[in-house]
């Protein structure tokens, strides 16, 4: 458990010694992001039934949060590898399951941090409830820790900073962005819509959504049964691949 | 008794390349052991499979009876690998290295120790200083103090005297001495052989993955009568 709550910590301080790169820029592109889309489209967009600018918040705020989970774990472990600083982590006898629980963990941390950073910077644009505040909660643990997930796969699988450039860039961006953050499905063409329920993130965000104005596209027990299928698999699958020591034991 | 080391025909390739290629050797609890040979000869890939960095082929090693596969939580918590690369982790002090390397190790409050292992690599007074400050040899020191945090009865140093200063070299053969009369094995690589040949009691020369020469230092000098540890590695390696 030591070793655990060790590799945790760790974990930790690496993003907040440098807290202004890894927390504070995150809520400054949300922020950016608020102003420019909420300015145009304030006026003239209502989804749900609320102003533009409420709709988008929840959907930033989780942005924000699956991003930079992902960022956190993935980064780690592929400066760790190129390094060589991985040693550190490998030559202790840590268990593989609390290899893999620290580093999610801790990336769910960061998400949740930055996550709090852009809720608390977007108070001042929008006055905003949360209808349903234990959906927020769970969708943000959920969501990041599926993301962290999938970064602990990307910095496993990528030798190179490029190979988990290409990775964020072609899926994790994409599927972010594709998920609803800016616009209810709803609004899609009926194509694009069936499109969308095959995207996990869009559970996420929709989900999250609920937590804040007790409506969304899909019902919020689906899309957490969704969410919690992800994560089991994503998991499951990590730790097979650390039991094996995956591009990490030569 | 159980061995320190017990290596039992390990292989290993990387693609077609054959870096061990059937290694057996024991290495007894107490011992002072070099392992020499020229570069590529597998050293370093030997010291990977123990230490669960790299994963054998096929064959068997354990650490004081400790398999490194099946057991491996006990056999890396028996063992302590300098590497020989110098790396290190850019965001904490020394101390900062030491606390957490101790954590991994599951101990809490190490202080003591940490203060002792920096007392005797001629640490101390860059406790507080951030990893990327210090000098290449500095470097290399924190990476003994590493691998020494959890006091492992069995220590392996690949090449831990390159680039080091004199000064520190006497040191930390001072304190790897006092560690192996203390009941700690040592484990050794080196290609500075006057280094072996005084500090070792006990010596496998390898040469492309395979040990073609394990005695005692006083033996294997023997053979060659007048000479240096060079000249029978030189002349071993060259049969
Ligand atoms: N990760 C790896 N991938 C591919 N080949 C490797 C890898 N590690 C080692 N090798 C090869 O295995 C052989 C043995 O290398 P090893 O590092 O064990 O040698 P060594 O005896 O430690 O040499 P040196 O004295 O230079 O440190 C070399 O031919 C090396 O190129
Ligand atoms: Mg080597």
């Amino acid at each position: 458990m030591i070793g655990f709550w060790t590799l945790f910590y760790k974990e930790l301080l690496r993003f907040w010694k440098v807290g202004f790169q890894t927390v504070g820029a995150p809520v400054l592109t949300a922020l950016l992001y608020l102003l420019i889309f909420g300015h145009v489209l304030d006026e003239h967009v209502q989804v749900h039934g609320v102003r533009y600018t409420s709709f988008l918040i929840p959907g930033l705020v989780m942005m924000q949060v699956l991003q930079n989970a992902f960022a956190n774990s993935s980064s780690s472990l592929i400066q760790a590898k190129i390094t060589g600083s991985i040693v550190f982590v490998l030559l202790p006898p840590i268990p593989y399951g609390a290899f893999f629980a620290a580093y999610v963990l801790a990336s769910v941390a960061r998400g949740l941090m930055v996550g709090v950073g852009v809720l608390v910077a977007t108070l001042w644009f929008a006055d905003l409830q949360m209808a349903a505040p234990l959906w927020v909660l769970v969708f943000a643990v959920l969501g990041g820790a599926i993301l962290g997930t999938l970064g602990m796969i990307a910095g496993l699988w990528s030798e190179k900073f490029d190979q988990l450039a290409a990775f964020q860039n072609f899926l994790i961006m994409p599927l972010t962005m594709l998920s609803g953050v800016f616009y209810s499905i709803h609004s899609l063409p009926a194509f694009w819509q069936r499109v969308s329920h095959y995207n996990p993130v869009f559970y996420m965000i929709d989900g999250f959504r609920y937590g804040f104005f007790g409506v969304s596209d899909v019902a919020p027990e689906v899309s957490l049964m969704v969410v919690v299928a992800c994560f089991a698999a994503v998991s499951l699958l990590t730790l097979s691949l650390l039991k094996r020591g995956w591009k990490l034991r030569a | 008794m159980i061995a320190a080391v017990s290596i039992v025909d390990v292989v290993k390739h990387f693609g077609s390349l054959q870096a061990l290629a059937g290694v057996s050797l024991e290495i007894a609890e107490g011992e002072f052991f070099g392992l020499l040979g020229p570069n590529g000869a597998g050293k370093t890939t030997l010291i990977s499979t123990l230490a669960g960095l790299v994963r054998a082929d096929s064959g068997w090693l354990s650490v004081l009876g400790h398999d490194v596969v099946k057991d491996y939580r006990q056999a890396r918590s028996l063992l302590g690998v300098v590497p020989q690369e110098i790396v290190f982790d850019p965001f904490f002090s020394v101390r900062e290295t030491l606390r957490i390397q101790s954590g991994y190790f599951g101990l809490r409050h190490n202080d003591d120790w940490i203060d002792e292992i920096l007392e005797n690599l001629d640490l101390a007074g860059k406790a507080d200083v951030n990893m990327r400050r210090l000098s290449g040899g500095m470097k290399r020191r924190v990476l003994v103090a590493q691998a020494l945090v959890h006091k492992p009865p069995v220590i392996v140093l690949d090449e831990p005297t390159a680039g080091v200063d004199v000064e520190l070299r006497q040191g930390l053969w001072q304190f790897v001495r006092r560690l192996n009369n203390e009941g700690h094995t040592i484990i050794l690589t080196t290609h500075y052989l006057e280094e072996a040949e005084a500090l070792c009691g006990r010596i496998a020369l390898m040469k492309q993955g395979r040990i073609i020469a394990l005695d005692s230092t006083a033996n294997l000098m023997a053979a060659h009568p007048g000479g240096t540890l060079e000249d029978v590695f030189v002349r071993t390696m060259n049969q």
